[in-house]
């Protein structure tokens, strides 16, 4: 076919519209966060007892009212801030940058639990069990920790790779399950995680997890050789954290760069396309389930072997589904995810002090998470409000339909 | 009813879809709109019917103005439209689905509602359907019709309401050759009774048979008014406003050794039936195989099975070694080859399959991506778990060129292109590997003049260099244009394998199940 002379023009070079959907995207999600903090703002305004008081003579002297409101709001959010991000309170500056470990501590199980669910995602599947695979990977990465006797160093590494093992494991699950029988994968990892969950509170009353002489489910503690090192000294803040980061690489390195990867998203955009080329999806599957069970096994040996240092029935304590908002947040991108994971990290952390200073509430943090997801999978709602032009953007669509 | 569209201009942003389109139609005439994909004839016809609004212009009906602000209006008026995509609820039956939006209504006093009134619905097709001697069972469930008995359903659903302007937006692209001629001669009917057809399209061979005026849109214009006899090569020319060359331009073939051979190929499909049935083919280098016959005969299984995608009894062989089914080890020992798809591909097939959006290209991967799907882990583009982008996209580079793929770049969305444009990605990605054996399978469906010329040449060019080629079609056209042999299938059988010159009428006869020394015997009589 020759090129004729009414050849619709070529304008418009693509790299300058990729990096505008880009801004678009940047700005949407950071009005998200600041719609969502003003709605956090009036929730904290109308719990305020003072608030509520000068309310009651509001027609008389609305002034009183308003200064509440402003004290009470200003006050909560000055607290999170100092939570999370800086404590001006502080004498000296590693007491003022505290408040930063301190969020790096609540986002390394977030971002590693995120990825497990992003990377999935890419390949259409919805793992909505990293719970349990968190859950599972602590108990392997506990049982090498404190039951089994080997030197410094490479007890921590055996450690981390038997709650590797087992994340993976746990994850292979639903993936083999999925790729042999075409059992859907959001109704088996929901009820693996009720199994992990049950299975970790059995475990925790036998003798080989018990620790001797107690009657409540706790293990014994973690050697000191299999602990994960405590990278900003006076915090707890640990190895862990580099090892959420190496996730977050190697997530990516894998989408983008990787043979392996490059199936994943051939299979998650149109998977009958994919097998038409000659992609095995079941194997794509089982593959996807494996790794994204290893990625939530790093948030478990994190919580395990860095942050708590002990097997509970609380180890994992619904990080698994805080890690569904982090991956939906992120956009199932590996770096999306990095920053969820921090942002969540840092509401979390800011959260604490918040209601220790302040007396607010922390479950207003947990609002204010569920409103960024909210107003960010809702991207008209948002444009409307602040009246932003083009359409586009949003969460997309991530995952397949039931029937998928 | 006469229809009068005056200066019918529709902008999309920077794309003008319609410039100052006049368009006469009058009662008792097919009007045939002829222009190639995004000529601008949805644009018009939407505009027409309501669903879009004009930027400028007027319609006139009967010599009064309108202004239509939805289908409704458009109805209420008298205009009906049988859409491209069907617009039927599959699980309502015919009678449920004709009455769908205009429901008779039968009054229970007690309650003070109104229920369907089934058996005036019923009767409303009935009624409709003996006027035009339709055969349509009106408590058919609409979802286990065939696709032409369904368009059926659509037209008696314009026809209930009193139409004095009916509108077929591309008809035939579902149908079968009998199913087009039947529409063909149903349109005839309708305009001997006095409604104004507007018949939308962009096969000649069908304006040429029913046309009693054409009118040819080419980039949102209107670039000629033909009136029949009409020479089909003046209106290819005018479509793509150049010439065209409508017959494949092919040498004779020369047929080497055998390279694809199918034996006692069967299929079985969910339900248990039988759709492939004990088919034996055999195909040589540097020839091209056409498998003709009413879609739904097993065709699609057919190429399914041959790649490994379906599970079929028998076996597929290539250059003598078995890729699909029974091997034999060397000590005459049987076993089954597992197939897969990929193997199938590496042993150096090629498969264009049927529908190239669902199966041949991923929308949302780029150019780039698409054009590697089944080479993305081997050399240069991968190699164990590396992936490298940058071959990937120097390759696409390369490709866009040699198969004028247009686009504004190789890392935009596949799903940003044209039909055709996505169709010769596929075609680019299969061909760029050594090939033994090409299956394409419907090639050219729903692709304009200009696309299907180029890959028919391409189609053509891999025959010359020796590679067995095996097309499945529909479209007797292309069959005849490019087959050097027809096989024909019927209910999963092959009826039998002629010449490629044989006529359309013994083709038709073997394609309604005849053997061909039958067909060839009726036809002489």
């Amino acid at each position: 076919m020759s090129t004729t002379a009414e050849a619709p023009p070529l304008t418009a070079a693509p790299p300058v519209r990729d990096r505008r959907a880009w801004l678009d995207t940047a700005l949407l999600n950071v009005l998200a966060v600041v719609l969502a903090l003003a709605v956090g703002g009036v929730l904290i305004a109308v719990s305020d007892e003072d608030v509520r008081g000068a309310a009651s003579y509001f027609v008389a002297r609305p002034s009183d009212t308003l200064l509440a409101v402003a004290r009470s709001v200003g006050e909560a959010y000055a607290a999170l801030f100092r939570g999370a991000v800086l404590d001006t309170r502080a004498g000296d500056v590693a007491g003022a940058l505290q408040p930063l470990a301190d969020t790096l501590l609540f986002a390394t199980p977030l971002i590693a639990g995120g990825l497990a669910v992003a990377l999935p995602f890419r390949a259409g599947l919805f793992n909505i069990g990293a719970e349990g695979q968190i859950t599972m990977a602590a108990v392997g990465a506990a049982w090498v920790g404190f039951a089994v006797d080997l030197p410094p160093g490479i007890h921590l590494v055996a450690a981390i790779l038997a709650g590797l093992v087992a994340g993976a494991v746990w994850g292979a699950v639903p993936g083999l399950l999925k790729a042999t029988t075409g059992a859907h994968e959001v109704i088996t990892t929901i009820m693996l995680n009720y199994v992990a969950r049950f299975a970790l509170l059995y475990l925790l009353g036998t003798a080989a997890f018990q620790r001797p002489g107690r009657a409540d489910p706790i293990s014994p503690p973690i050697d000191s050789g299999a602990v994960l090192p405590v990278i900003v000294p006076g915090s707890r803040l640990n190895l862990g954290l580099l090892l959420a980061v190496a996730a977050a690489v190697l997530t990516w390195w894998l989408l983008s760069r990787s043979t392996v990867g490059f199936r994943f998203r051939a299979v998650g955009a149109n998977s009958e396309a994919a097998r038409t080329a000659g992609i095995s999806v079941p194997r794509v599957y089982v593959l996807v389930m494996v790794v994204a069970g290893g990625l939530a096994g790093i948030a478990g040996v994190s919580q395990v072997l860095g942050s708590e240092r002990v097997l509970t029935q609380g180890v994992s304590a619904g990080l698994g589904f805080d890690a569904i908002t982090v991956a939906l947040l992120g956009r199932a991108n590996p770096w999306g995810v990095l920053g969820a994971g921090v942002l969540f990290g840092a509401l979390n952390a800011g959260g604490i002090t918040m209601q220790a200073q302040t007396g607010t509430a922390l479950d207003i943090v947990t609002v204010i998470q569920a409103l960024i997801v909210l107003f960010i999978a809702a991207p008209i709602l948002v444009r409307a409000i602040f009246r932003l032009r083009r359409a586009g953007g949003g969460l997309g669509q991530l995952s397949k339909g039931w029937n998928g | 009813m006469r229809l009068e569209l005056h200066g019918i201009t529709k902008r999309f942003g920077a794309l003008t879809a319609n410039d100052g389109i006049d368009l006469t139609v009058e009662p008792g005439e097919v009007h045939c709109l002829l222009g190639e994909n995004g000529a601008g004839k949805s644009t018009l016809m939407n505009v027409l019917f309501g669903l879009l609004r004009p930027d400028e212009g007027r319609i006139v009906l009967n010599g009064v103005e309108r202004r239509f602000t939805s289908p409704r209006d458009a109805m209420r008026s008298g205009i009906g439209m049988v859409h491209q995509h069907f617009m039927l609820v599959p699980v309502f039956t015919v009678a449920e689905n004709v009455a769908l939006g205009d429901e008779p209504v039968r009054r229970v006093r007690a309650l003070s509602v109104g229920v369907l009134d089934r058996d005036a619905a019923a009767a409303r097709v009935r009624e409709v359907s003996a006027r035009f001697g339709f055969d349509l069972d009106p408590d058919a469930v609409v979802g286990d019709l065939p696709v032409g008995v369904q368009q059926r359903v659509e037209i008696v659903k314009a026809l209930v309401h009193e139409v004095g302007v009916l509108i077929l937006d591309e008809p035939t692209a579902v149908l079968t050759p009998q199913e087009t001629d039947e529409l063909l001669r149903i349109m005839r009917d309708l305009a001997a009774a006095g409604t104004a057809v507007v018949f939308i399209t962009h096969k000649l061979r069908e304006v040429a048979a029913v046309a009693d005026r054409i009118t040819v849109l080419r980039r949102g214009r209107v670039v000629g008014t033909v009136l029949p006899p009409v020479d089909t090569t003046e209106l290819a020319t005018l479509m793509v406003g150049r010439e065209v060359v409508l017959t494949v331009d092919k040498g004779t073939s020369t047929p080497g050794s055998e390279r694809l051979r199918l034996t006692g190929l069967r299929v079985v499909d969910d339900r248990g039936a039988v759709v492939v049935d004990g088919v034996d083919l055999a195909v040589r280098g540097g020839e091209i195989l056409a498998v003709a016959g009413v879609q739904g005969n097993g065709q699609t299984e057919l190429t399914q099975a041959l790649l490994g995608l379906l599970p079929a009894e028998g076996s597929v062989q290539v250059d003598g070694s078995a890729v699909v089914g029974r091997r034999w080890d060397q000590d005459g020992r049987e076993y089954l080859v597992a197939p897969s798809v990929r193997d199938v591909l590496r042993a150096g097939v090629g498969y264009i399959p049927e529908d190239r959006s669902a199966d041949g290209i991923i929308g949302s991967f780029s150019v780039a991506e698409n054009l590697v799907l089944d080479l993305h882990d081997t050399k240069p583009f991968g190699s164990g778990l590396v992936y490298r982008p940058g071959e990937v996209r120097r390759n696409a580079e390369h490709r866009v060129e040699e198969f004028d793929i247009r686009t504004i770049g190789v890392d935009l969305p596949a799903s940003s292109l044209s039909g055709g444009n996505q169709q010769k990605v596929v075609l680019a990605r299969e061909l760029s590997r050594p090939l033994k054996v090409l299956v394409a399978s419907q090639p050219t469906r729903g692709l304009d003049v200009g696309s299907i010329e180029f890959v028919h040449r391409r189609i053509v060019r891999e025959r010359d260099q020796g590679a067995a080629v095996l097309i499945v079609s529909t479209e007797l056209d292309e069959v005849l244009a490019l087959a050097d042999r027809i096989a024909v299938m019927c209910g999963g059988r092959i009826m039998g394998v002629v010449p490629g010159g044989t006529s359309r009428e013994v083709l038709g006869l073997m394609m309604a199940g005849l053997d061909a020394e039958s067909a060839a015997a009726r036809a002489a009589a």
